[in-house]
């Protein structure tokens, strides 16, 4: 007979049992082990049908196509760029794929993007782990302005963007700020109000605590619009909505 | 090479304000705790500011004095930039900035008459006390330097002579009620000037983007004891009096948390 | 034997008081805190990351990269050197083979996943608390795991076979049996004898130490909950 041994939702831990018999499923984060499903990460239980799997709560960033992702140049090369984006290879931005003008061989590079400068990019590629191309074309793919960075745990960035978008449009609207979520888990906050960036980076580390708590969008609301009073809010947003 | 960091903290700078929510001026939460390895140590002690964590540890020896001060005992002051404690930090031995921040840290102590020398004397010519201060960085988020010195001064404070036998070996059992001869506590404050900005209790990415970098020792009645300037930038002598003068002044602060 | 009770009053089987914390070093990818008796021990994990030079890679999963370390103010007799000695460098090696069954780190081909452990006051028992918490902190850290691991010594005192040795009771011509296990699949990923043990006795001491750690892997698990479960990681 197949039973589950925790409940939907429950912080689970390395090694804690999640289910007993074969009618149960491993996704993702879990394994099978004899007749038992075993959680291999720090996160929380989730079970649809069959189908038990744990959304984790803390681990390094893996980098998947289509992923947007903030990025430091870290070289500059005679076909491209390599961009550290927090995973243990740095990722290639091919001369090609930096911008719709066409770019001549041998032109100065630093003119498009230099070195320390922070660009936002779409990864088109992933081989292996150490081939990851990434793209600057396309709308909101650019080079950064002057802003704060913030890091936040990767597996988060999908509770700070929100469904289509809705929190971090939340937080732009209350804040006045501009944001840019990238999905390595690097925050890029910018307004002429520092008040504004730094009520921004409460309300992010206030979701990465607390992302896994429901009713986080109404707790959310609530914590903005008391934090907010004072500040201007003219939400000068220039920015493509992330997601 | 640019650095949009850089650019956008100067600009929140001009404002008078930082990233953090601080004022220029303003120090993190400070905590001091003692006996962190009561056990082990002859004394010890643990600081936080902010989220940036030391803890230090006294180990007693005995030696033998140097000849040009035969009646004196010795400190010796060794900090490390632990790699547990930051990703910037590698494994391997001592880097340069550990030995800076030892070396520092030992000036302000040893110059400001801190511990009285002449009182680690056991025999003239024949034996002394070695006071060994080991400092090691758990978390670093800015500001190991002051964090340092506050917690080299707090486990000196901590710290009870052991039992001495009668051939002059450490008995390490048993510790005595004595306290060491600690006079007078050089408070360490680093300045940091950023554009035309200057800064106290600097956080990891102020300390990135500073351009100078200066390490006061300050004693109770307001004299610099030690100096230190670090940083790729000059400073002019009205820049020094304008840090020195801010340094004196939180040095008052920070000196109430060891009471 | 006569003895009933330990220089401490424990029982034989009774584990030291102990505490466990989960990030305790913010600016690490993961970390922890473990307390046994008088023993602290501090680690944190950083990874996967680069690791150089290239020929140390592993093409296949990352690497795993362990270093114990006693703070030189953490002995109980004269100030340890700071640096590694023999001793530091052997029980990296073994932390190292006490965590590694556990891990799956297929994913992280080419990197390294560092270890750093420091102990800030020690009481016999260091590396098994290096270990217990080593095993928190690559949890914290996200890393993939089957189990954790838990670790405690036994050990045979005057003839009797106790759990987790003092300093006091190491220093009595015992023999020390260092341990780790991952207790949900029920192996050993750690074992170091120091001293004479009948078969017997041996499987004995293992039984004790395999409870011992089936008590400390709950504290594990009931620290790692509490940071994350609060929502209030700092």
């Amino acid at each position: 007979m197949s039973k589950l041994l925790i409940e939907e939702r429950a912080v689970v831990v390395p090694g804690e049992e999640l289910a007993e018999g074969m009618d149960y499923l491993p996704g993702n984060e879990v394994i099978r082990d004899g007749d038992k499903l075993i959680s291999t990460k720090v996160g929380v239980a989730s079970i649809s049908g069959r189908l038990v799997k744990v959304v984790p709560l803390t681990g390094c960033y893996l980098p998947k196509k289509g992923d947007l992702v903030i990025g430091k140049i870290v070289n500059i090369g005679l076909s491209g760029w390599r961009i550290n984006i927090g995973w243990h290879f740095e990722a290639n931005l091919n001369l090609r794929d930096a911008s719709s003008d066409f770019i001549e061989r041998g032109a100065d590079l630093t003119k498009y993007f230099n070195y320390g400068d922070y660009v936002v990019g779409q990864i088109i590629n992933v081989s292996g782990s150490k081939i990851i191309d990434i793209s600057t074309k396309g709308p909101g793919l650019r080079k950064l302005g002057p802003g704060k960075l913030l890091n936040v745990s990767s597996t988060k960035v999908p509770r700070i963007i929100g469904k289509q978008g809705s929190m971090i449009a939340l937080i732009k609207e209350y804040t006045g700020c501009k944001i840019m979520v990238g999905q390595n888990g690097l925050v890029w906050l910018s307004s002429d109000d520092p008040n504004g960036v730094i009520l921004a980076m409460k309300a992010i580390k206030k979701i990465e605590q607390e992302s896994h708590v429901s009713g986080l969008t109404d707790r959310m609301k609530e914590f903005l619009e008391k934090e907010s009073k004072g500040l201007k809010k003219e939400s000068k947003d220039g920015n493509r909505e992330e997601n | 090479m640019t650095d949009m960091v850089r650019e956008y903290i100067t600009t929140v700078l001009d404002k008078g304000i930082r990233l953090d929510g601080r004022k220029l001026d303003e120090f993190r939460n400070i905590e001091v705790e003692y006996g962190i390895s009561a056990k082990s140590a002859e004394g010890s002690a643990r600081v936080k500011i902010g989220r940036t964590e030391v803890v230090a540890g006294v180990k007693l020896e005995v030696g033998e004095p140097y000849a040009d001060n035969p009646d004196e005992g010795t400190i010796v002051v060794n900090a490390e930039l632990l790699p547990l404690s930051s990703r910037d930090f590698e494994s391997g031995p001592p880097s340069i900035d550990s030995i800076e921040l030892s070396r520092v840290i030992d000036r302000a102590i040893r110059e400001g008459k801190g511990v009285n020398f002449k009182k680690l004397c056991i025999k003239k010519e024949e034996a002394m006390w070695m006071v060994m201060i080991d400092i090691y960085s758990i978390n670093d988020d800015g500001n190991l330097f002051d964090a340092a010195g506050l917690v080299a001064l707090a486990a000196l404070k901590d710290a009870k002579f052991p039992k001495l036998t009668k051939d002059n070996k450490v008995d390490y059992g048993t510790k005595t009620t004595k306290n060491l001869p600690l006079e007078k506590l050089p408070i360490s404050i680093t300045v940091i000037k950023v554009g035309n900005h200057y800064l106290v209790d600097p956080s990891s990415e102020e300390e990135k983007i500073l351009d100078a970098r200066l390490t006061i020792g300050v004693l109770e009645d307001g004299t610099p004891c030690s100096m230190q300037k670090g940083g790729d930038n000059p400073l002019s002598l009205d820049e020094i009096d304008n840090m020195v003068e801010l340094a004196v002044k939180k040095s008052k602060e920070l000196r109430k948390v060891l009471k | 034997m006569a003895i009933e009770k330990r220089t401490d009053g424990r029982k034989f089987d009774q584990l030291r008081e102990m505490e466990a914390k989960v990030g305790v070093v913010p600016r690490a990818d993961g970390s922890a805190m473990f307390k046994i008796g008088k023993t602290i021990a501090v680690a944190a994990v950083y990874g996967p990351r680069e690791l150089y030079p290239s020929a140390f890679q592993n093409p296949e999963r990352g690497v795993l990269r362990c270093n114990y370390n006693m703070m030189a103010f953490s002995g109980s007799g004269n100030r340890v050197r700071p640096g590694p000695s023999r001793r530091s460098k052997e029980i990296s090696l073994v932390t190292e083979k006490a965590l590694l069954p556990v891990l799956d780190l297929s994913n992280y081909a080419g990197s390294v996943v560092d270890v750093f452990v420091e102990l800030i006051q020690t009481d016999a028992g260091t590396r098994c608390a290096g270990i217990t918490a080593a095993s928190m902190a690559l949890a914290d850290a996200g890393i993939p795991m089957k189990d954790l691991v838990s670790s405690v010594a036994a050990g045979i005192v005057h003839g009797n076979v106790v759990l987790d040795l003092t300093k006091e009771e190491e220093d009595m011509e015992a023999t020390d049996i260092a341990t780790s296990f991952a207790t949900r699949l029920g192996k050993i990923t750690h074992l170091q004898m120091d001293g004479e043990a009948s078969a017997k006795d041996l499987r004995n001491a293992l039984e004790l130490a395999k409870k011992g750690c089936e008590e400390i892997k709950k504290l594990q698990v009931k620290a790692l909950k509490e940071k994350y479960e609060g929502g209030k990681n700092d």
